[in-house]
């Protein structure tokens, strides 16, 4: 069960895959979408903005083009065999990412903090962001995802206990940051969004786990049994807030909540949540010496 | 729908009210946050022709050009309220009859509408491949090389670009209701009313 690398074949497979990714929405995502039009009143605003956006998903499908031009930040998970070069790998994404930029699949979003300065092709200090796993198949997995500005500033990071929202260390009081967070959100992040939610760890970890979650499909089933319970609470509770598609007014806020957890300090305890836009652009591949396929 | 060519007179732009469905045809210019510094630190003259009686479009677009042509591939909003603390000033500086963006402004913007007569217009986010098909032609690009793509300001033509009145010139604003209520049912829900 040996594999070897082919860099060229391999960055050639990653360009397209970000090109399904920015042109592409997934099968569930859409799905959600139609699911919430049917539960918009006839004649409102949330029902022709969701219209409008799924119209607007189908048309980029069918022409190639970014389904958003925030192509956002470029959020790698990859899963590699046992002894595949993480610096081969790296080198080949980056490669196929300044190629996906000459092809218009994504924008250049790459702006160095100091000087202002685009680089012009999405490469630079942690970008794209690559986090790596390890596994036994002879094959590597390469999930994406393209998490735009808007959604990622309206991401926030809440520290119990918190006074102001009577939220103690446990889920209620995480259910109170999220009801929160939310409705400070308004539409700002592209809703109806995605909500990624980390429990525990520490900010970067925390974080880290809140982003991981919106790889998960919409339709999937939390395995703890208490945290499908508290999904589906905030589910439906924040779809009661009124907020609608792009904060117009209307019956849908979320399309999804998911929840992850990390062990913490005895002193912390951080309820991390990473807004993910309508346009929830996420796909993977796995490539395999003689195979690519994706989803 | 209501169709708006621009430019546009401010006698028009005072009639629409908070929720009006426009479709606008005309030119107008993008602009983000490079831009807008750039407009109140510098008070660039060679933009004030361009802006006068339009609209600025607060888009960051993904371009295209070939035959030495630019076109749009993909052009939806970005959010408005980075430019809160620069808008009001440049609706008046430079008689902008509006800006489309998408999350809504402050107060600070609202009532400069008001002032000056101009409007707060929310195109759909996220639909940029259906928008830039609105997009008809690129007529010139200003900051360029200074700014890069997304922050150069780009001068469009656009044929029925669709968007919604959610910020009037009668000091009306959709975002400050939506938020107003769903508050209400936040703290209901988590009981610290």
């Amino acid at each position: 069960m040996g594999f070897t690398l082919d860099v060229e074949k391999f960055r050639d497979a990653v360009v397209e895959l970000i090109r399904r990714t920015s042109t592409n929405l997934p099968e569930d995502v859409l799905a959600a979408m139609e699911t919430a039009r049917e539960g918009e009143k006839d004649g409102s605003p949330a029902k022709s903005v969701l219209g409008f956006m799924l119209k607007n998903a189908y048309t980029a499908r069918e022409n190639s083009t970014p389904i958003c031009q925030d192509t956002g930040t470029n959020i790698y998970l990859i899963t590699i065999p046992e002894g595949v070069s993480l610096r081969k790998v790296e080198s080949a994404i980056v490669d196929a990412t300044r190629e996906a930029t000459k092809k218009t699949y994504l924008r250049p979003n790459a702006v160095d903090p100091v000087t202002g300065k685009n680089t012009g092709d999405n490469t630079g200090t942690m970008a794209p962001f690559l986090h790596f796993d390890e596994w036994d198949e002879p094959a590597i997995r390469v999930q994406l995802a393209l998490k735009g500005g808007g959604c990622e500033n309206v991401s926030d990071q809440y520290k119990l206990p918190d006074s102001r929202l009577k939220a103690g260390r446990n889920l209620d009081g995480v259910y109170r940051c999220i009801i929160d967070a939310i409705n400070t959100a308004q539409g700002l992040g592209c809703a109806p969004g995605v909500a990624g939610i980390g429990i525990g760890g520490d900010r970067a970890s925390g974080m880290i786990i809140a982003k991981k979650q919106l790889f998960r499909k919409l339709t999937d089933t939390n395995p703890d049994p208490e945290l499908a319970t508290l999904e589906k609470h905030l589910f439906h509770d924040l779809n009661k807030l009124g907020i609608g598609p792009m904060g117009f007014g209307g019956n849908t806020t979320v399309l999804g909540v998911k929840i992850g957890t990390a062990h913490r300090l005895p002193a912390s305890f951080f309820v991390s949540i990473a807004y993910m836009c309508w346009a929830d652009r996420r796909r993977s591949m796995v490539f395999k010496e003689n195979e690519v396929s994706y989803d | 729908m209501i169709k708006l060519q621009l430019p546009v007179g401010e006698t028009q732009i005072r009639r629409l009210q908070v929720g009006d469905e426009v479709l606008l045809n005309g030119i107008m210019v993008t602009g983000r946050d490079a831009a807008h510094s750039w407009m109140i630190e510098e008070k660039p003259d060679e933009v004030r022709e361009l802006l006068k009686n339009t609209m600025i479009y607060h888009c960051g677009p993904i371009v295209r050009k070939s035959g030495g042509t630019w076109s749009f591939v993909a052009a939806g909003p970005t959010t408005s309220i980075r430019e809160e603390p620069y808008q009001g000033d440049i609706i008046g500086e430079y008689q902008v009859r509006g800006v489309i963006g998408k999350g809504g402004m402050g107060p600070k913007t609202l009532a400069a509408l008001k002032k000056y007569g101009a409007v707060y217009l929310h195109a759909v986010g996220g639909a940029a491949a259906l928008l830039a098909q609105a997009v008809v032609k690129v007529h010139d690009v200003i900051k360029l090389e200074e700014f890069g793509v997304p922050e150069a300001m780009w001068v469009i033509e656009v044929k029925d670009f669709p968007a919604i009145v959610t910020m009037d010139a009668h000091g009306n604003s959709l975002h400050k209701n939506i938020r107003e209520q769903s508050t209400k049912i936040a703290s209901r829900l988590i009981g610290i009313e």
